[in-house]
């Protein structure tokens, strides 16, 4: 290791710089040491082997149960990377219940338990005490344990990981090393900088690559390059208390099982011979990153910041009432921790949107740190992360809207409290709405529309002016308030209505960005696995990762001969904008313009489709005149003046229609047209996105990035491959050839119809989608031969097939059409059939054809 | 000439503390400035044969109050005497070291005469007002502060100054200091004495062998204690080593601890946290012996080792 | 037996003290508060004594209203009960606290009967004037010794032995009650709040008081940072190895003989 008192062996140039020492910088320099990375400088402001971050104060403990399939699979991955290097300890881990709704969820847990493949079982108070003798059986009703939830030294696992990067490749470790400035320069090609260096107090070092692993000062480095982390350092309170016997009796750091008083969002973890008392139930208490302490004028250590006792006074009665001796013990060590929060408590991974080759590894817990640092170092070296798909920690997910302060607060204020909550999986944000709204949202509000939000964008999900067809449908609430909840029986009266008449969507919130320039063609195919069509033709394609599975799935639109429009999903826009600028040519021949709020779409579907739009334009809708995937430029003769559009034939709801592009002002001018002449001749409604996103979807067993399609999986699993593979490069080509080479694949992407609902109570349940896992006929939960969990991605009720539907990979021998299988939701088995890789609705797609 | 610089001689039963040496170098200062010259109090008849020390360090006089109630050493006797002598001598201003004994004698002769006092000064300028800089926070920082009063109190940091032979061999006109004390000033003298050592302490030992966290059990200290032994000096701890119960409080350096000024401070696996550096900064030298080459000791010191300090100070006590 | 203990609400900073721009305080944005360690273990000896005597144990303190924390947390361990002088931020000179001080104790002393001993720290961890303590003792006319590490009650309750440490061992006192003493750091092994004491002295009630003292003759005119030493350590080496060099060192400062008992 380097003298850091010497400045004479400072480096002057690395391949990779990384700030931060904490857990994920540490594990970072270890994997990319292991897939070859050299060249290496390892930089913190703090001394080592703590250099002051929140890794040195973790409570250092893992759940490996999670609903969030990334944040579960990892946190695994990461707990096993702890036990290979002998720094873990299985502890067990019981959560206990002191409310109904908490037992209810516990069943949930049970639930993901069994899709993750962990070890999990439901206790009785008696059973819990037999585990924890020290604890209150009369205060709880139950417990979810957990055998290998396990306790982890973060710290020396760190040492061990940057020791092997030392050993490995030679890695340079600088502590006692402020960051100052990180330099970049423009790319004018792309509008993006480009990290050129890394100043310090010590020197400045000339980096190819930078990645910032700064935890909690992580924005504050980001904005050094003029780029953003969007995280918060929040306060996490624990307490110390000690010494307690029965606990120093075990003679060791950890004896008993980590207790989780999930009702007051505390924990109890014993530390040799006393009891750290954790809580996620105080206010949340947030700070920016420069009032955090440095090391010198800390009192502790940077991120142990004073106490604030008034905020824990209800936690420690809670705590006492849990255990009794507790109460007597001294509070020796009390600190407000800091910790990362981001806008929806999800990490930031990946490369920075704003600056090429600066990576963000930050908003990273200890319990998912050295999988979560695999997943950066894989991206780095593969172009993806192989261990996992990792959309929902993908940096470039945010929209500017979410990443500034008042945005990052106030989700973490708002989340902060559900750390150990019970969240549904369709649950809304409260706070921060509206960000960004559609042309048509003061006329859906009218319509009481209730709005879903997707990241920044308001979407009616369905239409409280709609309760009527509900009504004319015969249309239940669901039995169960968790089924019912953020659920209406609207939308099946949309559904239903717009297979009957005809429904109107606003697709305002589709992400739209315009290639342009003489390379625009060439580069549009290098990015999607399906050839670009010519002009007036829009083309559906998967965008893959250079390992051959899904980054993206969206339409590319050929409107002019140099002009490629990309229009993909308002979830994915910032992924897929960010993908486009990193491989876009540097030679300037394709431009790049966002035109999302230039351009507005409206869906129209339904029988009454094709006459409704007659009402308004001149154009032949026939098949013929408006085939599908073609793109037609019409006039629309509204009432408030001629207005150009754009038809694209095309469904996603399994009924005729387009999708109509408008100049964004004139969307309303073409909304009012429809409504004026639909609703009471053609029975159009405007239809919310419960149908749009959901049960027109399903029953048409239409895939969704993010939900179906993942980089874990490829086209031919997905069923997505089509006969021919294209002649021209596109990113991924070399992988899927390789797969398709290997022959069928080994899941299926299939529909299945849950064929009794009935629970044991006898209450008719519906599964929300929410990675509920897939079992044969014996109950045992189905995985393929790599360990991806046959899991649903989707479900659905299908109005007009009558039955409620799941989506789910299938291996081969369970995906043969009619085969039995079950479904486990809330902890009980459901039995399924495969309808099998189409659609239950309509699979000749008849009605797209009329 | 105007009146004299009156500073308090601290002794224990006739043994010279040498803080009353730094005291007379920082009285000098001040006489300087205001054109005036030095004069000692001895308090207590055991005092006497201080006189000539206090001259050869700049004493231009030398008061000696042998009043038979001084017995031994008391605070509020001497803060009694010392008042008197405010009265009796009319001193330009009293002077002492901000030793325990110091500090606390001038507080109550302040007290007494109602007047300020103005504790642990590193530098008296004197113009219109007396203004002084004097430590805060243990000497983490300083104050500058102002002092309006008819009779100035004040106290020199401890290692402030250096103590400076003026006049050696210079002999000294000891003039008898007669004053009447309340019967109350002996309910607080000095009425026994525990030995707890004999010889070196952490205060006077020329070098120092500190342990810190580093040590990691109450057992490493016997590395520490083998070269202290080689070295003829004593060892210290850190606040981390007390805290732990591995060494006595008293065995403490830092600000709440004992504050040293060996020749040589050596500091093993003490990462150098402020309590600990505020109490040990005046050594003359420091060796910092650590497995962290960033740590704050290591940073700090004059030379460094870097390695286990079970490796580096066997070799060392092994020549 | 009753016992007071005076203490001061100080922060808690780390290494660096930062001072506000104005010069006038320590910057405490983001610190915590304390008091010094002294005083850490005053309030200990106070709960002790009455521990071990009976009676009541009162905790006094002068500074601004968020002083409130520091009887709380004295309540915490044990503490019977808690005056403030609530003098709002500016901090004041010693002759001015004292004065307050000595008011305060007068009030509560003429309630609830005189105090048998008056602890304090030896100094405050901030300003540390090393002369509040002893003031009010003059003030109320009662015996005083700073920096005691070690009390006992004896002569039936009539005589506090208190005992201080110097470079040999110990001197001893011997103070007729009512007495006060200054403590240092080491006189007792401070305990930290339970839960339940924590939760407990939420109930204390803090009896508030103000003071119209008047201002000393010592003003502060605004604190600095000394500078920092900035010196190059000399790296004699690693390890074992490292060994020749550090005796030369030593011989070079003239610490090393020869031969000595090794």
């Amino acid at each position: 290791m380097s003298d850091a008192t010497s400045t004479s062996d400072f480096p002057t140039s690395a391949k990779v710089v990384v700030i931060g020492a904490g857990i994920v910088g540490n594990c970072l320099v270890g994997h990319l040491a292991r897939l070859g990375w050299t060249d290496m400088v390892l930089l913190d402001k703090g001394p080592l082997p703590n250099p002051g971050g929140s890794t040195g104060h973790a409570s250092n403990f893992i759940f490996p149960v999670d609903h969030n399939k990334e944040m579960a699979l990892l946190g695994v991955q990461s707990a096993n990377q702890y036990r290979d290097v002998e720094r873990s300890v299985d502890s067990g881990g019981i959560e206990v219940a002191r409310t109904q709704e908490r037992m209810d969820e516990f069943q949930r847990r049970m639930t993901s338990a069994a899709a993750w493949g962990v070890e999990a079982e439901l206790l009785t108070p008696a059973g819990v005490k037999a585990l924890v003798p020290f604890i209150n059986e009369d205060a709880i009703l139950g417990g979810f344990h957990c055998p290998t939830v396990s306790v982890v030294d973060s710290l020396d696992t760190g040492t061990l990981f940057r020791n092997e990067a030392i050993e490995k490749t030679g890695l340079r470790v600088f502590a006692n090393t402020e960051v100052l400035d990180v330099e970049t320069e423009d790319e004018p090609a792309t509008g993006l900088r480009k990290v050129t260096a890394v100043v310090t107090d010590k020197g400045r070092i000339d980096a190819e690559y930078v990645v910032i692993a700064c935890g909690v000062w992580s924005n504050r480095i980001a904005n050094m390059a003029g780029a953003t982390i969007p995280l918060v350092p929040a306060v996490h309170q624990m307490a110390d208390v000690g010494p307690i016997d029965v606990l120093a009796e075990t003679n060791n750091e950890i004896g008993y099982p980590i207790v989780r008083d999930m009702d007051t969002f505390c924990y109890e973890r014993q530390s040799a011979g006393s009891m750290e008392v954790g809580s996620y139930a105080h206010r949340p208490i947030l700070h920016h990153p420069d009032e955090i302490p440095s090391n010198e004028e800390a009192a502790l250590s940077p991120t142990e910041m004073p106490f604030t006792p008034d905020d824990f006074d209800q936690q420690m009665e809670e705590a006492i009432e849990l255990m009794d001796m507790l109460g007597d013990a001294e509070i020796k060590y009390a600190i407000n921790g800091l910790l990362s929060l981001t806008p929806d408590a999800m990490p930031c991974l990946g490369e920075t949107t704003e600056v090429r080759n600066l990576w963000s590894a930050a908003a990273v817990w200890v319990k998912e740190g050295p999988g979560m640092a695999q997943v950066v170092a894989e991206w780095m070296t593969h172009g993806y992360p192989r261990v996992i798909d990792a959309h929902g920690a993908d940096i470039a997910r945010f929209y500017s809207q979410e990443r500034n302060d008042e945005h990052i607060w106030s989700r973490a204020e708002e989340h902060f409290n559900k750390t150990y909550g019970i969240v549904h999986p369709a649950e809304q944000w409260e706070h921060r709405r509206n960000l960004q709204v559609s042309p048509l949202f003061s006329r859906q509000e009218d319509l009481d529309a209730f709005f879903f939000q997707a990241r920044t964008w308001e979407r009616p999900q369905w239409y409280g002016s709609n309760a009527d067809l509900a009504e004319r449908y015969g249309v239940q609430e669901r039995e169960v308030e968790w089924d019912n909840r953020w659920w209406s029986p609207i939308t099946v009266g949309e559904h239903l209505n717009m297979r009957d008449n005809c429904g109107v969507v606003d697709l305002s919130a589709f992400q739209i960005f315009e290639l342009s320039g003489p390379g625009a063609v060439e580069f549009a195919d290098y990015l999607s696995v399906n050839k670009i069509g010519p002009v007036g033709r829009a083309t559906y394609t998967p965008w893959l990762t250079p390992d051959g599975g899904f980054h993206s799935d969206l339409t590319m639109h050929r409107v002019a001969e140099d002009v490629v429009l990309v229009v993909t999903g308002v979830f994915d826009g910032g992924r897929d904008l960010h993908w486009v600028r990193k491989y876009m040519p540097k030679d300037g021949s394709v431009i790049v313009k966002d035109l999302t709020l230039d351009i507005s779409t409206l869906g129209l579907w339904g029988p009454n489709a094709p006459a409704l739009l007659a009402t308004i334009t001149d154009a032949d809708l026939s098949q013929e005149g408006s085939p599908y995937g073609s793109l037609v430029n019409v006039d629309l003769d509204l009432p408030a003046g001629t207005v150009r559009g754009t038809l694209f034939r095309i469904s996603y709801v399994g009924d005729t229609g387009w999708e109509i592009y408008v100049p964004w002002d004139d969307a309303p001018k073409l909304w009012d047209a429809l409504m004026a002449n639909g609703r009471d001749q053609f029975g159009l409604r405007p239809t919310g996105g419960g149908v749009y996103g959901t049960s027109g979807r399903i029953e048409k067993g239409y895939r969704l990035q993010g939900a179906e399609l993942e980089s874990e999986y490829n086209p031919l699993e997905a069923g997505l491959a089509r006969p021919k593979v294209k002649s021209a490069d596109f990113i991924g080509k070399e992988a899927y050839l390789a797969a398709r080479e290997q022959g069928d694949p080994e899941v299926h992407m299939c529909t299945l119809t849950v064929e009794d609902q009935t629970d044991s109570q006898g209450r008719t349940r519906w599964m929300q989608g929410g990675n509920e896992p897939i079992c044969d006929a014996d109950g045992n939960v189905i995985f393929d031969s790599h360990g991806r969990v046959s899991r649903v991605t989707t479900a659905g009720y299908g109005p007009s097939v009558g039955k409620h539907i799941l989506m789910a990979y299938l291996p081969t021998a369970h995906a043969e059409p009619g085969t039995d299988l079950q479904v486990m939701y809330m902890n009980e088995l459901f039995p399924v059939k495969v309808v099998g890789t189409g659609a239950p609705f309509d699979p000749d797609d008849s009605r797209l054809k009329s | 000439m105007s009146a004299a610089v009156l500073v308090v001689i601290e002794h224990d039963r006739g043994a010279l503390a040498d803080a009353s040496l730094e005291a007379l170098a920082f009285g000098r200062s001040i006489a300087e400035q205001l054109g005036a010259s030095v004069e000692a109090l001895l308090i207590g008849a055991e005092a006497a044969g201080l006189a000539d020390a206090c001259v050869a360090h700049g004493a231009g006089a030398v008061h000696l109050c042998s009043n038979s109630d001084l017995s031994d050493y008391g605070p509020e006797a001497y803060g009694a005497v010392i008042a008197a002598a405010a009265g009796a001598l009319s001193p330009a201003a009293i002077a002492a070291c901000g030793t325990d004994r110091g500090n606390e004698v001038l507080a109550h002769a302040a007290a007494e005469l109602d007047l300020p006092f103005v504790a642990n000064c590193t530098d008296v300028r004197i113009g219109d007002d007396w203004e002084m800089t004097r430590v805060q926070w243990g000497g983490s920082l300083n104050e500058e502060t102002r002092l309006t009063s008819s009779l100035p109190i004040v106290s020199v940091a401890h290692h402030a100054v250096e103590a400076e032979e003026v006049a050696p061999g210079a002999s000294a006109d000891v003039q008898p200091l007669d004053v009447t004390l309340p019967d109350w000033v002996t309910r607080s003298l000095v009425q026994d004495r525990v030995v707890l050592s004999e010889g070196l302490t952490l205060a006077t030992a020329p070098v120092v062998v500190g342990g810190g966290r580093g040590v990691g059990s109450a057992e490493g200290f016997a590395v520490l204690e083998e070269l202290a032994a080689k070295l003829g000096g004593v060892v210290g701890c850190s606040r981390a080593v007390t805290n732990n119960g591995w060494r006595p409080h008293s065995d403490q350096v830092g600000q709440t601890g004992t504050r040293i000024a060996p020749q040589l401070y050596i500091a093993c696996g003490i990462s150098g946290a402020i309590q600990h550096w505020v109490g040990a900064k005046a050594a003359k030298k420091i060796l910092a012996v650590n497995t962290d080459p960033a740590a704050n000791m290591v940073v700090k010191a004059d030379y460094a080792v870097i390695g286990d300090l079970f490796d580096v100070l066997p070799a060392i006590t092994n020549g | 037996m009753r016992v007071l203990v005076c203490v001061k609400r100080v922060p808690a900073p780390g290494a660096k003290i930062n001072i506000t721009e104005d010069g006038q305080a320590v910057d405490a944005t983001n610190l915590g508060h304390t008091m010094s360690p002294h005083e850490e273990c005053a309030l200990e000896l106070a709960v002790q004594l009455v521990e071990a005597h009976g009676g009541e144990s009162h905790v006094l303190t002068l500074g601004e209203a968020a002083a409130d924390e520091q009887c709380r947390w004295a309540a915490s361990i044990g503490v019977n009960k808690a005056t403030l002088v609530d003098v709002g931020t500016q901090g004041w000179d010693p002759q001015r606290t004292a004065t307050a001080l000595t008011h305060a104790v007068r009030s509560i002393e003429a309630a609830d009967g005189a105090f048998d001993v008056i602890i304090f720290g030896n100094e405050s961890a901030d300003t540390g004037g090393f002369q509040v303590g002893i003031r009010v003792a003059r003030a109320l006319e009662r015996p005083m010794v700073n920096a005691i590490k070690g009390v006992d009650i004896v002569d039936d309750g009539a005589v506090l032995e208190a005992r201080r440490e110097t470079d040999a061992g110990m001197e001893v006192f011997r103070l007729p009650m009512p007495c006060a003493i200054g403590v240092k750091e080491g006189i007792t092994w401070p305990r930290y709040p339970t839960m339940r004491g924590r939760l407990a002295s939420k109930k204390l009630v803090v009896e508030q008081q103000t003071s119209d003292a008047a201002q000393g003759g010592q003003t502060m005119v605004r604190l600095n940072r000394p500078e920092e030493k900035v010196s190059e350590t000399v790296i004699l080496g690693h390890g074992a190895d490292a060994a020749p060099a550090v005796v030369e060192l030593l011989k070079e400062l003239g610490l090393w003989t020869e031969g000595a008992a090794s």
